[in-house]
């Protein structure tokens, strides 16, 4: 970090609290509110200065209400950052589709099991071989079961509950999703021929890039009670499933980008990055977008459900046999790139608002009506993945969170080096050895692939999870390790 | 700004993303350099045969929409054709002060996952940071596309 950027980012924010810094109103001109970052004097460090620049563009929409804000994993993005969260007002407000991204409900799925790191160890690599043949993974990779269009149709307005009537998962599934894996309002005649090519052949394929399937035990566990809650002990196998909407989410986004930008020239909206198109939230475009971008959610929770149902099977033939019932067992499944309307309580007040995620999580709270019945007493199940080598984190939510950032937490580690850097500077085969030292396999299409996600990329999972810990906004739960891999 | 006209494209840093600028004495050749640095984030164009080829047609309402479509076309057409493309050629561009049209012709082959060595994929081209520049020797395009 060169220390003209340093000097630069702690000239622009002002300091809150150990854990908040705010972007000040005048910083650039046109925002309407400030910015507020969530980071630890640590993360501040290795903050990017254009990551403040996007925070402060967001500012700018129109009906933003109290804060642009990132999380404590924030990077530079296109238009919001990664780790952005924005609120707007049902009726002054936009809706954005550089709020979501394009791959609309990117997420993860924590599954829990029975069994034992010492049951698995054994058997890992071959369970690791398995999985990546179960599962299609990689550029260009087709499903085991396409879908015709009445089926798409299906998958875009019911979401999980299409795939669990379908033989895919069971009924327990459904509530064990964030908006029980269906958002209401999804209106497939708002999605192209182009989105519908691209989605009919994908169901069930994990994608590439920063996409995952890993195999995981618990190592530690802060909060007994929640633990217990969610279903989780020491020494216990889990494993987590990270991907999104594939080419049918990523071409919804683009095609309606389009119409958004657009519709910002005709309603006269100032964009300071043309990646920010948007429109009044009530009007047709952004109203037709929403609808589109709920049916991506839909199927994102689809794919999530139905690579999960393929894990289960290749568990089921590992370890059946000799274990019995394995109980693997949806603990949750969050969306971190999605676009939802939702009550919140602003100066004293419920209103309405579109709450932006693009690289968040959502962290309800115990009581809120939209956390589990079992969870209910506890908190939304915040699951953050880390990279390949490094621990993820179970968080549950918590009251500061509405009351701070719109009930949102960080999704990840978030990237400190690009790609093309990783690519550079790292080789995959010495990274891939390296891990398989510290006892973790993996399974990838390329080995550039495993340098361009080496942990060496990412910041320290457990330096953003503190923040979000110690802001009160997600305490920690429980804590797992990596023991195998399945990139794409 | 100064523009390496030795240089077809080049990639900038960015910390999530593929960021390019490529270059131009026309802007027909800057847009196949910016087709051509996108398609060598996913693949090594040169190891691509160029046995079948796909006519591209596009109409968008100003030059920025047209870059745009034009990267997200080819996208399109890479995953749902599964072909692979070595070669691009801009056939036709205008400019207009309603609408700007392009015809392109993309050359390739079937993809076959057991020889294309695919590297990073690109999810989606995006309006982030675009700059389409004319330069004192040609055109300047400056895009991030989403990996």
């Amino acid at each position: 970090m060169s220390q003209e950027n340093e000097s630069s980012v702690h000239d622009i924010l002002t300091k809150v609290d150990d854990n908040t810094w705010e972007v000040p109103a005048n910083f650039k001109p046109g925002m309407n509110v400030p910015g507020r970052i969530f980071v630890s004097k640590t993360l501040l460090d290795i903050l990017e200065k254009e990551t403040i620049d996007q925070v402060a563009n967001v500012a700018s929409l129109p009906g933003i209400q109290k804060y642009s804000m990132a999380m404590p994993d924030a990077h530079l993005g296109y238009g919001f950052s990664i780790g952005g969260v924005a609120a707007f007002d049902k009726h002054e407000g936009v809706i954005s589709p550089g709020g979501v991204g394009f791959d609309i409900n990117c997420g993860v799925r924590l599954i829990r099991s029975n069994l034992s790191e010492e049951d698995v160890r054994p058997k890992l690599p071959e369970l690791l071989d398995a999985l990546f043949e179960a599962i299609p993974s990689g550029v260009g990779s087709k499903s085991r079961r396409k879908v015709n269009d009445k089926e798409l149709d299906d998958i875009f307005v019911h979401g999980v509950r299409w795939a669990v009537e379908n033989g895919y998962g069971v009924k327990g599934d459904i509530s064990h999703c964030e908006s029980n894996g269906t958002m209401p309002g999804a209106d497939p005649s708002k999605v192209s021929i182009k989105a519908r090519k691209r989605g009919r052949p994908q169901i069930g394929t994990l994608g590439s890039g920063n996409h995952f399937l890993e195999v995981q035990y618990v190592d530690k566990i802060y909060d007994e009670e929640a633990a217990k809650a969610f279903g989780l002990k020491e020494g216990q196998i889990t494993f987590m499933i990270h991907c999104g909407s594939r080419g049918a989410g990523h071409q919804i986004c683009t095609d309606h980008l389009q119409v958004l930008s657009q519709a910002s020239k005709k309603y006269k909206i100032t964009l300071p990055d043309k990646q920010l198109a948007c429109a009044p939230a009530e009007s047709e475009e952004a109203q037709d977008y929403f609808k589109a971008m709920t049916c991506a959610a839909n199927y994102a929770w689809v794919n999530r459900q139905v690579i999960m149902h393929w894990s289960r099977e290749v568990f089921d033939s590992f370890f059946k046999e000799e274990f019995g019932d394995l109980g693997l067992d949806l603990v949750y499944d969050v969306a971190h790139n999605v676009a939802k309307l939702e009550k919140h309580t602003i100066d004293g007040e419920v209103k309405e608002v579109y709450v932006h995620r693009k690289g968040a999580t959502r962290a309800f709270p115990a009581g809120h009506p939209e956390v589990p019945e079992d969870y209910r007493n506890i908190g939304q199940p915040v699951i953050i993945p880390g990279s390949m080598g490094t621990a993820s984190y179970i968080l549950k939510g918590c009251p500061a969170a509405m009351e701070l950032t719109f009930g949102s937490a960080c999704h990840g580690a978030g990237r400190v080096m690009s790609r093309k850097s990783a690519k550079h500077d790292l080789r995959g085969e010495e990274i891939q050895n390296e891990l398989k030292a510290q006892g973790i396999i993996v399974r990838a299409t390329q080995p550039s692939l495993i340098a361009e996600e080496a942990p060496e990329v990412y910041k320290s999972s457990s330096d953003v999870v503190d923040v979000v810990h110690n802001l009160g906004i997600a305490t920690k739960v429980a804590r797992v390790l990596p023991m195998g891999v399945v990139k794409g | 700004m100064s523009s390496d006209m030795n240089k077809d494209f080049e990639y900038l840093e960015h910390t999530a993303d593929a960021k390019f600028r490529a270059y131009g004495k026309t802007l027909e050749e800057a847009f196949q350099n910016a087709a051509l640095a996108m398609l060598n984030v996913m693949v090594d164009t040169s190891s691509v045969k160029n046995s079948s080829s796909v006519d591209i047609e596009l109409t968008s309402p100003d030059l920025d929409s047209l870059l745009f479509d034009w990267l997200s076309e080819i996208l399109f057409v890479f995953e749902v054709d599964e072909m692979v493309f070595g070669s691009v050629r801009v056939n036709e561009l205008n400019i207009c002060d309603e609408e700007c049209s392009m015809s392109a012709t993309l050359s390739g082959e079937a993809m076959d996952l057991s020889v294309h060595v695919f590297d990073t994929e690109v999810k989606a081209a995006t309006y982030n940071d675009m700059r389409i520049e004319k330069t004192d020797d040609g055109w300047m395009i400056q895009a991030t596309v989403d990996t």
